[in-house]
């Protein structure tokens, strides 16, 4: 049986699942740098120098026949073999992988053999990548970050009272992530229809609360999205770590931006962030210095917008009206 | 007013995913920019863009956009596609740029 570096006992299972449902070929790297047999000891030394690597497998016809190692290079050095072929000198006897087996055996591998990698060879035995700790630790940082954010994200809706009076919903929203940018929006939206707020009043709290959004996953060091929600409003705050907003009007200024390239390849940074936000606010205040910026904006659900859709359902009716 | 399969057929777009045939556009929105789309564009809008990645069908969604044409040939990324099925916004594709596109549809709509 094999051992793994952490308490598999009462390990939390989101991490004992991660580490068996990952699969070796999950975190292996698949650009391999192979040679073929012939090639001279001194060729592998300056491929290791080139491409920063540490081992070389010697492979044909996608067999691995062996790998030359740091040490065999520094061993063909001492004596003097450098020029011969790499059939002669390279490592023979491997430990593999298999790509199909779960990361938890490489972990335990890695701690029972102490090499630096291993080759991993799928089900026909044909080389298909290697692996190494940094490849695995940076999976598993990975997969751990995106785990932990579902949690947090399943736990973000704290419930106070019944009905929308006095809601609270909070979001974290990370630096860069692109990928889940709107999830924060698309909640307080979906939030306002389940309570029949006017259509048009939606559209405002959507538009405030995607831009804040969008401001700390593109200028932000990460930050949070809270959502207040109130018998006649809802209060958008987003706060974020820094770095901060230099020049606050120049910031509310429509058309300003300090995104760079890619970010404006994306279709952000088009200086309207702010100046969004503002015009949709019935109330908004800013506030900004290195340590983060904090932007508040009220979004009130006027008398006239506050009416429901025709509901002709009664029960829906007395839901509303315990609402107001 | 037109339903999004009615335009996807006289303009003869390609489709990558089309969740409610029958949703109706009433308008349009040229832009790439998602922040001058999320303040400007009008409900029951197509918008018009090139920004092919799933950020467009956040700002879609929010802002009640029926569907996206993608010019120039662009096509979506998988997880794109994948977004404006769940969030029910059909997502088209031509090889005419923004102009024609916007131009062609002002006309199969009848604004002018």
């Amino acid at each position: 049986m094999q051992t793994i570096p952490i308490n598999t006992y009462n390990s939390p299972t989101v991490i004992l699942e991660l580490i068996y449902r990952l699969k070796v070929k999950d975190v292996m790297t698949r650009s391999l740098v192979s040679v073929p047999m012939g090639t001279t000891m001194r060729a592998v030394q300056h491929l290791m120098r080139e491409k920063s690597i540490t081992g070389v497998p010697v492979v044909s016809d996608k067999r691995l026949l062996g790998i030359v190692s740091m040490d065999d290079i520094i061993q063909a050095l001492d004596f003097g073999y450098i020029n011969e072929a790499v059939e002669l000198h390279m490592t023979k006897n491997l430990i593999v992988l298999e790509d199909d087996m779960p990361v938890s055996f490489a972990i335990s591998y890695f701690d029972r053999y102490r090499y630096h990698r291993f080759p991993v060879l799928s089900k026909d035995k044909a080389l298909v990548g290697m692996v190494t700790t940094r490849d695995i630790s940076t999976r598993l940082l990975w997969e751990i970050n995106h785990e932990v954010e579902n949690l947090e994200r399943m736990n973000q809706s704290t419930k106070i009272t019944d009905g929308l009076s006095r809601d609270i919903q909070s979001f974290a929203i990370l630096k860069h992530d692109f990928e889940n940018a709107g999830f924060a929006s698309t909640e307080v939206k979906k939030k306002l229809k389940q309570s029949n707020v006017f259509p048009r009043t939606i559209r405002r709290a959507a538009i405030a609360s995607y831009e804040l959004e969008m401001n700390i996953v593109v200028h932000s060091n990460g930050g949070r999205i809270t959502a207040e929600y109130g018998p006649h409003e809802v209060v958008i705050t987003s706060e974020d770590s820094g770095p901060g907003i230099p020049d606050i009007d120049k910031a509310m200024e429509e058309g300003f931006s300090t995104a760079n390239e890619w970010i404006r390849s994306l279709g952000f940074g088009a200086g309207m962030g702010l100046p969004n936000v503002r015009s949709v606010s019935d109330d908004f205040s800013i506030t900004s210095s290195p340590s983060g910026t904090t932007v508040v904006s009220t979004i009130r659900f006027s008398d006239n917008e506050m009416k429901p859709k025709t509901t002709k359902d009664p029960t829906k009716e007395i839901e509303t009206n315990d609402e107001r | 007013m037109m339903n999004v399969k009615e335009l996807s057929t006289k303009l003869e777009y390609t489709i990558f995913t089309l969740p409610d045939p029958a949703a109706q556009v009433a308008n349009g929105y040229t832009s790439d920019l998602l922040s001058d789309v999320m303040g400007n564009a009008a409900e029951e809008s197509v918008l018009i863009t090139i920004q092919a990645h799933r950020n467009t069908i956040a700002v879609a969604s929010l802002i009640g956009i029926r569907a996206i044409i993608l010019c120039n040939g662009r096509t979506p990324s998988p997880d794109m596609v994948v977004a404006a099925e769940q969030e029910t916004v059909a997502l088209l594709g031509t090889a005419e740029n923004q102009f024609t596109t916007s131009y062609r549809i002002a006309a199969a709509l009848g604004i002018s």
